[in-house]
């Protein structure tokens, strides 16, 4: 039983780390005060850029076109809700539907190509392990990529000034203001960074986990990506442990049948969806863990007259 | 970065002229997409708007596709109001169609003039549901309503693919994920000969005026109105918030989910996958574009039903994917919100002015 | 006192001819002032006089139109708040500017630069903090601080970047009458050591009794300059706001007195982190009585409003009016049994910012018949009653389609205890009349609502305000961490023994 978990648990963590890139990119938007619904429109264009790039210069050149895809995507959405004032809601959703748009329509070209994809990187020592070591230290470069942005994430939030200055900003802007800090700046930041996150988030979709490019292909990974935000309560620890559950879900249905699940696949397909509401109820019914983590100017305008 | 301040009294010119200003800016940017495409812009506005309606049967297809457009604008309309943002009017659209299609597959074989209007209702309920399980998430648990419509949305997708391809699908059929065809009682009867427009369209020319009436008379919008302003206002008043939440998403699932019943009892005819072309989604924009307001609906409505048709045969003249009415339709949203901002502030200028309001803005 | 006289020394501040303007307003009109090393100085105006612009301008938070600014001699253009900061200038807000979810220590460490250490810093504000009498815990949260306590680290803050100009912006509204005692000390000890002190307010004998010198601003320009400690408040006051200042006429009444209002065990739980829970209150408030209810923001202020308003539903029988219970009812059933309301929040509570003030009059009013009939609203009908309060309440407006948000805070705050008025209420709420109001606006406000009671309306007003619930009320209680003392008549107490009562020494009581 053991030997099968083996491959489910290493493929739930790949199957999971596009879901870390963009849940870190956005709980640090949000934790500046900015709540960008873009995120699945983000993930395509980073996605379809990430392509794009892989084919040209490689997984890593890839990665980087999607980052860059993902922040310039981010760019009209910074423009509308902080230079402008716009609902953030409305704008995140309006990114979305262009994302879904862009990168379809980009996509055409690249519609029946494909890539070679990537070998797993096999970290010496480490992967010796027993049970642990396949699962966690077989895993492509990407993987272990997500876990230094984790690493770093965690660390700039809670040890550092600029992390501090971040927390400050979202949970007050007009104080942030008032003492000096330019708010309207560090959101854009906060902003793009959650964009070049959701971007490279995407790109690994397209060189790494699939890897080719399929109209629509990140399927509402986007939105579960808000969701894991507010279900990890805007911290980075908790939001892993989320992604890896819900990463799990996901292959889940593939083994369905291996495990003795007989529903059919098309329910299955839905778990993910049905367990993102869930979860959203349960962490949302208990307003006082909510209230005390969540960034208090979250999804309101700064407009200092 | 700082370039706004706020108008003491919103703009009412600016209130009318963002949507047309959002719409030409959109118009620009659609003319420097086909020029880097290497076609001729004017060429490409002749295809992507006059050509579709060129023949009887062009006009024919915007009703038949701004009708459900517009209805679902217009329950989407209401929530918008309230701050209640219902995007998964998709997924009520298909749940929606889904409980129409049950009534018509449960009563095949039966003729009856009952059967129509009980997919309507069917429709109703259906998409009410699929609004009215969110607002329950929201008054009981606060979930927020943004996510769990877009998640259930994706739920009623595969729910309806498992229908078609399970329990529902056509035993006759070559094995292909759709239901029977519906037979003539279950479906909207054509208008004119030879055109796909049905007798549905009376139902967004009657649900029009009533969502006018509501909108700008009843106690009930203006209170929906105050809850969108200001939340704190409508507590202090001692309006529900609650009662808010489940009357914008009831209703707009409602709505959408008789859109839904249409199009299967309409131009679709049966239970497919691909009964919706994106109506749930389209819909978010045309309640914008159009202001929110009922009337201005309708004209977002029709110029969304264009879009669509102008998508479909610039991919057939021009050879441009599908998906480039999405990409149009993201960027009026954008322009849009863009332009919106005017309505309640304006931009700081250096000037100083010895405007009439003195005190306005307290030193 | 000899600050003044050593004149030749360099003044460690120098405004010349600063001028500021806003669309529709000049908030300071050529206003030049000078403030001595050591020296404490007072900026004395009503509200909407300037100070606060020209304040901000000091700290680089807003920049001036036309104006030179010295400092200690050297012409200087300061550009945003750290410039300011940089040069030697602190600011202590009147709306404090700290981040609730952050704890003191990181709430402090934003406003400095260098070497990010919160250990090290920790035990510098311990050290401060003990130096001026503040005491302060740099670990706890400040969602968990009372206000004084808010107010000691928006000091400390300052201190700790070795100032020699501290601004306070009407830094004793929110305070008890011996912690006024406590912050002056720190100003003095502050004071002898050269830190120079601007001092922004309108409380004329808190500027007698502290300040070495008084610049004196309405409508924006500089109306006088002296030193307060030789002046009377009637002269201050002239000087202010060009007259002396208004006092209420108080009648007796003379109606039936019968209770409207009466909580009886009021008890309500708060599950929301940052609040008060309220604990066993009792209260009754008659017919023709106004009844004040002192207290500083945030001891369950918020809460027993919501409670009473219905915004917040409690055990029925906790609250009666007219002998009904009703801490079930909500909002719109409470008032259907004649209570009004004026909630503090004007913007965005009492009225909603974009909307006219023909649909604002809506909010509260449509219960009349020719408002709403079969769910139905006559827009016409309300433009003719918002149009009848604007009259007969003096709100200066640009009609009633005037949107709530383009009025001032006096003028709003006059259309909306005018609008709770004209529906006829038998109790009615207050709080904090007449906050961020000017002073022919305030005098208007509390005789209409003295009028009021006595025309045989219960009346409770809430306020920090010391010195306004004296004036308009016949009986007094403290609400202080959620609890409310026993109601007395004013004229059984006084300012200071309310004031133990709102820092919550329970004993002294009455």
């Amino acid at each position: 039983m053991i030997e099968h978990l083996i491959p489910i648990l290493a493929v739930t963590l790949a199957a999971a780390t596009p879901l870390v890139f963009a849940g870190l990119g956005e709980l640090v938007t949000e934790k500046s005060g900015v709540i960008n619904l873009g995120v699945e429109g983000m993930m395509l264009i980073g996605a379809v850029a990430g392509f794009a790039g892989a084919l040209q210069w490689g997984v890593f050149g890839g990665l980087i076109c999607g980052a860059l895809g993902g922040m310039l995507a981010s760019l009209p959405f910074a423009f509308l809700t902080l230079s402008l004032g716009t609902n953030q809601s409305a704008t995140g959703l309006a990114l979305t539907i262009f994302g879904i748009g862009l990168s379809a329509f980009i996509g055409q070209f690249f519609v029946s190509q494909g890539l070679p994809g990537l070998q797993p990187l096999r970290i010496p020592l480490l992967a010796s392990i027993p049970f642990l070591g396949p699962i966690l230290f077989t895993q492509t470069f990407v993987v272990y990529l997500s876990w230094l942005a984790f690493a770093i994430v965690a660390w700039v939030l809670a040890r550092t000034r600029w992390g501090l200055i971040l927390r400050a900003v979202g949970e007050s802007p007009d104080a942030a203001h008032a003492i000096g800090y330019p708010v309207i700046r560090i959101r854009y930041l906060a902003t793009l960074f959650g964009g070049a996150m959701s971007g490279i988030g995407g790109a690994y979709l397209s060189t790494v986990y699939t890897p080719l490019w399929v109209q629509n292909m990140t399927a509402g990974r986007g939105w579960i990506a808000v969701a894991l935000v507010v279900f990890a309560t805007w911290k980075p620890g908790r939001l892993m442990f989320g992604a890896y559950l819900f990463g799990g879900m996901t292959i889940l249905q593939l083994h369905a049948q291996g495990l003795g699940i007989a529903l059919p696949s098309q329910l299955l397909a839905a778990v993910p969806y049905v367990a993102t509401i869930l979860v959203l109820v349960l962490i949302s019914r208990d307003r006082k863990l909510l209230q005390q983590n969540l960034p208090a100017s979250l999804g309101k305008p700064f407009i200092s007259n | 970065m700082q370039l706004l301040e706020t108008r003491p009294n919103p703009s009412r010119v600016m209130r009318w002229a963002a949507p047309a200003l959002a719409i030409l800016l959109t118009l620009l940017a659609a003319a420097l997409i086909f020029a880097m495409l290497g076609k001729p812009p004017l060429n490409a506005f002749h295809v992507f708007f006059i050509e579709p309606l060129e023949t009887a049967n062009g006009w024919s297809e915007l009703a038949l596709k701004a009708a459900p457009l517009i209805l679902i604008a217009q329950g989407l309309a209401l929530g918008f109001r309230a701050r209640v943002y219902n995007i998964g009017a998709e997924g009520q659209l298909l749940m929606g169609a889904v409980f129409a299609s049950g009534v018509a597959i449960w009563t095949d074989g039966i003729e009856s003039a009952w059967i129509l209007p009980a997919m309507v209702i069917a429709g109703a309920v259906g998409g009410g549901l699929w609004g009215a399980l969110p607002a329950l998430l929201r008054t009981r648990f606060r979930a927020q309503e943004t996510l769990t419509t877009l998640m259930l949305t994706y739920v009623a997708t595969y729910f309806l693919s498992w229908l078609v391809s399970g329990p529902w699908r056509d035993p006759g059929g070559s094995n292909f994920p759709q239901s029977i065809l519906f037979s003539d009682s279950a479906m909207f009867a054509p208008i004119f000969e030879g055109l796909r427009i049905n007798s549905s369209i009376w139902i967004t020319v009657v649900a029009v005026p009533l969502f006018w009436l509501f909108v700008s008379r009843s106690f009930a919008a203006y209170q929906i109105a105050v809850g969108g302003e200001a939340a704190a206002a409508a507590r202090y008043a001692g309006f529900s918030a609650e009662r808010t939440v489940w009357l914008s998403l009831v209703v707009s699932g409602a709505a959408a989910g008789i859109a839904g019943a249409a199009e299967a009892a309409g131009p679709v005819g049966q239970l497919t996958l691909s009964l919706s072309p994106g109506y749930g989604y389209a819909a978010i924009i045309v309640a914008w574009v159009g202001r929110l307001h009922p009337v201005g609906i309708v004209l977002a409505g029709l110029l969304m039903a264009l879009i669509y048709l102008g998508g479909e045969s610039a991919q057939v003249s021009m050879q441009l994917p599908a998906a480039i009415s999405w990409l149009f339709q993201g960027m009026l949203l954008f322009f849009l919100l863009g332009a919106d901002t005017f309505v309640d502030y304006r931009l700081k200028r250096r000037r100083v002015e010895t405007a009439a309001a003195r005190g306005a803005n307290g030193a | 006192m000899s600050v003044r006289s050593s004149r030749n020394s360099t003044p460690r501040l120098e405004l010349c001819h600063i001028t500021k303007r806003y669309p529709g307003v000049v908030a300071n009109d050529d206003v030049s002032l000078v403030v001595q090393p050591g020296e404490i100085h007072a900026v004395l105006g009503e509200n909407g006089a300037g100070k606060s612009t020209l304040m901000k301008i000091i700290y680089g938070a807003v920049h001036a139109d036309a104006g030179q600014i010295m400092w200690n001699g050297r012409e200087v253009s300061i550009a945003n708040p750290a410039a300011a900061r940089h040069l030697g200038i602190g600011m202590v807000f009147q709306h404090f500017q700290l981040f609730e979810t952050l704890t003191v220590v990181e709430n402090i460490a934003l406003a400095l630069e260098g070497e990010f250490d919160l250990k090290t810093l920790a035990s510098r504000v311990t050290s401060v903090s003990e130096k001026y009498g503040l005491t302060l815990d740099p670990q706890r949260m400040v969602h968990s601080l009372s206000v004084g306590e808010r107010q000691r680290v928006e000091i400390v803050r300052c201190l700790l970047q070795n100032p020699q100009l501290l601004i306070l912006d009407e830094p004793t509204s929110v305070l008890t009458p011996q912690a006024v005692r406590r912050l002056f000390e720190t100003l003095r000890q502050l004071a002898s050591e050269g830190v120079s002190i601007l001092y922004i307010s309108h409380k004329l004998n808190e500027i007698q009794d502290l300040c070495h010198h008084a610049t004196v601003m309405q409508g924006g320009r500089v109306t006088g300059e002296t030193d307060p400690r030789n002046e009377t408040s009637a002269s201050l006051a002239r000087m202010m706001i060009g007259r002396e200042l208004p006092v209420c006429s108080v009648e007796p009444y003379t109606g039936e007195v019968r209770p409207v209002l009466e909580l009886k065990g009021l008890n309500y739980r708060n599950d929301d982190p940052f609040g008060t829970s309220l604990e066993a209150i009792n209260l009754t408030v008659n017919r023709g009585e106004v009844l004040g209810i002192a207290g500083i923001s945030g001891n369950g202020q918020a809460e027993l409003l919501a409670a009473l308003s219905g915004e917040l539903l409690v055990d029925s029988a906790s609250v009666l009016i007219e002998g009904a219970q009703v801490g079930h009812l909500h909002a719109g059933q409470r008032r259907d049994l004649g209570l009004a309301f004026v909630p503090e929040e004007r913007l965005g509570r009492g009225a909603v910012p974009a909307m006219s003030l023909a649909e604002n009059f809506m909010l509260t009013a449509h219960r009349d018949p020719q408002l709403r009939r079969h769910g139905l609203l006559s827009f016409a009908r309300a433009r003719e009653l918002a149009a009848r309060c604007i009259e007969r309440f003096d709100v200066r407006c640009n009609g009633v389609k005037a949107a709530a948000r383009s009025l001032s805070g006096g003028n709003l705050q006059k259309f909306i205890v005018g609008r709770e008025i004209m529906q006829a209420p038998r109790l009615m709420i207050v709080a904090q009349p007449t906050w961020g109001v000017d002073v022919g606006a305030a005098a208007f406000l509390r005789q209409t609502l003295l009028d009021l009671s006595r025309s045989g309306v219960a009346v409770l007003v809430i306020s920090e305000e010391l010195e306004e619930l004296f004036e308009i009320s016949d009986r007094i209680a403290v609400l202080a961490g959620g609890k409310l003392s026993q109601p007395v008549p004013i004229e059984e107490t006084d300012a200071e023994r309310i004031g133990l009562l709102m820092s919550g020494v329970q004993a002294q009581a009455a």
